[in-house]
């Protein structure tokens, strides 16, 4: 009975949240109405058993797109009011896309209720009662460590090609050197003085 | 098996990949002052990866489930790649001082070792996964090496060139890889072997015809064949020199062992349908960098349509197929090294008063009265790579050309030596610059001890003295042959 209720919540709000992500007049909100549609679409995925993606959606698409997404919106200064203009001249493909899209879910349902594909060989079949999380961790570290271990390695390429093109030594700035403020002391930064009256003094 | 024992057979990888990201920690300490150190280190370190070689990653074992293979037909491309890649190393300092005007960073050895770890991984791949991060990891760092003097524009150009052209066939590679592995069932090599051996009474052939395509056409890009070739002479002419002789040794090398590796391991059943793309591609690529070299102007350019022309030679013994092809092709990509990086040290030693680097085949002219020496040697590569005896080069193609008679592609072998003569004219070209043409201005500046000692042996090696070692490296060609069958 809880289950029903939790799925019914979640995908009410998904559905409602989805929409106003379309509807809202202002990006931000758009964007917020999206991440609270991603936490939503997680929560359905815990009650499919998926735990897996759905901390998936919450870590990378909340935690890394979302936010991405609500950066680019507010650091550019783009004018909606001028992008909505064009609406009605891309209607037309629009309307195209959105046939492509219900055939493809027409088609989908009927595969589904059509009964499982069955996958070749399967290498690893997952067994029964081992979360998802596990299973997929099973694999990777162990039958799949050397490709994982690889992956590692270009990530790494990936961050030290940044740097080497990009980096440049500047001398027209002046880095914080955490070190130096934390060595600093009261006693060498200020000096008590006793200035006479109407007489200046040297700093 | 024992994880240990697994671990022991990629040895070679270990080392490199541990031993690349302690000198990358070096590096970043140490700046600009620790590249000679990281240097010399990267190049002990690919001494010690070869002498790992000899250990259990060589005994033609199985692990990772089949994700790597530990045989001796990865062996001898690692060698061949661990030895290119030490050069590249060695005489990129003084390249980058004299042009640049500022020290090497430390970061291209270390770049360097990372991509050689990748060419290891693809080399020994028993599984389209594998291969694919192996391929990646080396692309990677490739792209990041052609653009390294980003403050020139020429270096950008051909990194940014590089990066999305290597990062389009990547996608086609895999699109194919999703295809094979969406109607084989699986990434495996054996595994997919067996279900192209169902053959055309196979359901699924269709699809794994179409995925078939797909890798062959992303494998052509990574190698460089025709009609995959167009990004070939802009990278390897923006790239700065030492980078492009890597460009044209090592990653070389591990593609088309690579490709070798796929064919005969994972499509070996599906020979007669993948016969026909690769002799398209080969005779293609033989003819078209042959004509397409005789305009050029430039050295770096023209040994660019050279690389192109030398793949296509060695896609004929890959068409061959069986022992006696693949072997061909080993002994032949282990040749084409030697007198690659032997041309390009050479042209490392083009440089005007200034200590620019000058690229035009015009400031040859007359070298033999200039330089006799270095006119000598870089004779000798350009007779070499035209395939005249008694030079190695002659053998090489000779090889290729038996395998392919005994396997009955006589038409396709006789087409190949009749066009390699097309070839041979702008070889013959550059000797004529050198040895009978009005002087130009003499090059500036002495020959650096270890690149005049490496000119010196590539040009031993390829010449008749070579017939000493090439008995040696038939007999181990076939022994690596042997490992795929």
């Amino acid at each position: 009975m809880i289950q029903l209720l939790a799925f019914y919540l979640f995908a009410t709000i998904v559905c409602l949240s989805g929409a106003l992500t379309i509807l809202s007049r202002n990006p931000v909100h758009s964007v917020l109405w999206l991440i609270l549609a991603f936490f939503n679409a997680a929560g359905l995925m815990v009650l499919v058993g998926a735990e897996f993606i759905a901390m998936l959606l919450v870590i990378v698409y909340v935690g890394a797109v979302a936010v991405l997404f609500l950066f680019v919106v507010m650091m550019l200064d783009i004018d909606f009011t001028e992008l909505r203009a064009g609406v009605m001249k891309y209607a037309a493909v629009g309307a195209l896309l959105a046939l492509a899209l219900v055939a493809e879910i027409i088609v989908a349902v009927g595969a589904w209720s059509a009964g499982k594909l069955a996958l070749g060989r399967r290498l690893a079949p997952v067994q029964d009662g081992v979360p998802n999380i596990e299973a997929i961790g099973q694999l990777l570290y162990t039958r799949y460590l050397f490709v994982f271990e690889g992956a590692g390695l270009v990530l790494l390429v990936a961050m030290i090609g940044a740097i080497v093109l990009t980096y440049r030594k500047r001398s027209d700035v002046r880095p914080q050197n955490v070190g130096r403020q934390n060595a600093r002391r009261a006693k060498d930064a200020t000096r008590n003085m006793n200035p006479a009256v109407g007489q200046g003094m040297d700093l | 098996m024992s994880y240990s024992m697994q671990l022991m057979m990629t040895l070679p990888e270990l080392v490199l990949a541990a031993g690349s990201i302690v000198l990358m920690l070096v590096a970043a300490w140490g700046g600009q002052a620790s590249t000679k150190l990281v240097s010399w280190a990267s190049v002990a370190l690919l001494a010690g990866a070869g002498i790992a070689l000899a250990g259990p990653s060589s005994t033609g074992g199985v692990a990772f489930g089949g994700l790597y293979r530990a045989d001796a037909f990865a062996t001898f491309a690692k060698v061949v790649i661990y030895a290119a890649a030490a050069v590249s190393i060695l005489v990129a300092p003084k390249f980058f001082q004299r042009t640049s005007g500022e020290d090497l960073r430390p970061e291209y050895p270390v770049l360097i070792l990372l991509s050689t770890v990748g060419m290891g991984m693809m080399v020994s791949a028993g599984d389209l996964l594998s291969l694919y991060v192996g391929l990646e990891l080396q692309s990677l760092s490739a792209y990041i090496l052609a653009s390294f003097m980003r403050r020139d524009t020429r270096s950008a150009e051909a990194g940014l060139k590089y990066f999305v052209l290597g990062a389009l066939a990547s996608g086609i590679l895999l699109y194919g890889i999703s295809l094979v592995y969406g109607f084989a069932g699986t990434t495996l090599f054996e595994g997919i072997a067996d279900a192209y051996r169902a053959g055309t009474g196979g359901s699924q052939h269709t699809g794994l015809l179409f995925g078939l395509v797909f890798v062959f056409a992303g494998l052509a890009f990574k190698i460089s064949a025709v009609p995959f070739h167009m990004w070939t002479p802009d990278v390897y002419e923006g790239a700065p020199t030492p980078v492009t002789a890597y460009f044209a040794s090592a990653p070389k090398v591990a593609a088309v062992a690579m490709a070798v590796r796929v064919a005969v391991d994972a499509m070996g059943p599906a020979i007669l349908e993948w016969r026909q793309i690769v002799i398209f591609a080969s005779l293609a690529s033989i003819i078209f960098g042959a004509v397409a070299a005789i305009g050029q102007t430039n050295i770096k350019r023209l040994l660019a349509y050279s690389s192109i022309n030398n793949v296509g030679f060695a896609l004929i013994g890959l068409a061959a197929g069986g022992e006696e092809g693949v072997a061909s092709v080993l002994v032949y990509m282990a040749i084409y090294v030697v007198m690659t990086i032997g041309s390009f040290l050479v042209v490392l030693q083009m440089r005007d008063e200034q200590g620019e680097q000058v690229e035009t085949i015009a400031s040859l002219s007359g070298m033999s009265r200039t330089r006799p020496g270095l006119a000598l040697a870089l004779a000798i590569f350009m007779f070499s790579l035209a395939g005249i005896p008694p030079l190695l080069g002659f053998f090489a193609k000779l090889g290729v050309f038996i395998a392919a008679m005994h396997s009955g592609l006589i038409a396709f072998a006789t087409v190949g030596a009749a066009a390699s003569t097309i070839g041979a004219f702008y070889y013959l070209k550059i000797v004529k610059t050198m040895y009978f043409d009005e002087p130009a201005p003499a090059f500036a500046g002495k020959t650096d001890l270890v690149e005049g000692g490496l000119i010196a042996i590539s040009a031993v090696v390829i010449s008749p003295i070579g017939w000493l070692v090439f008995g040696a490296l038939g007999t181990w060609s076939l022994v690596a042959a042997k490992a795929l069958f």
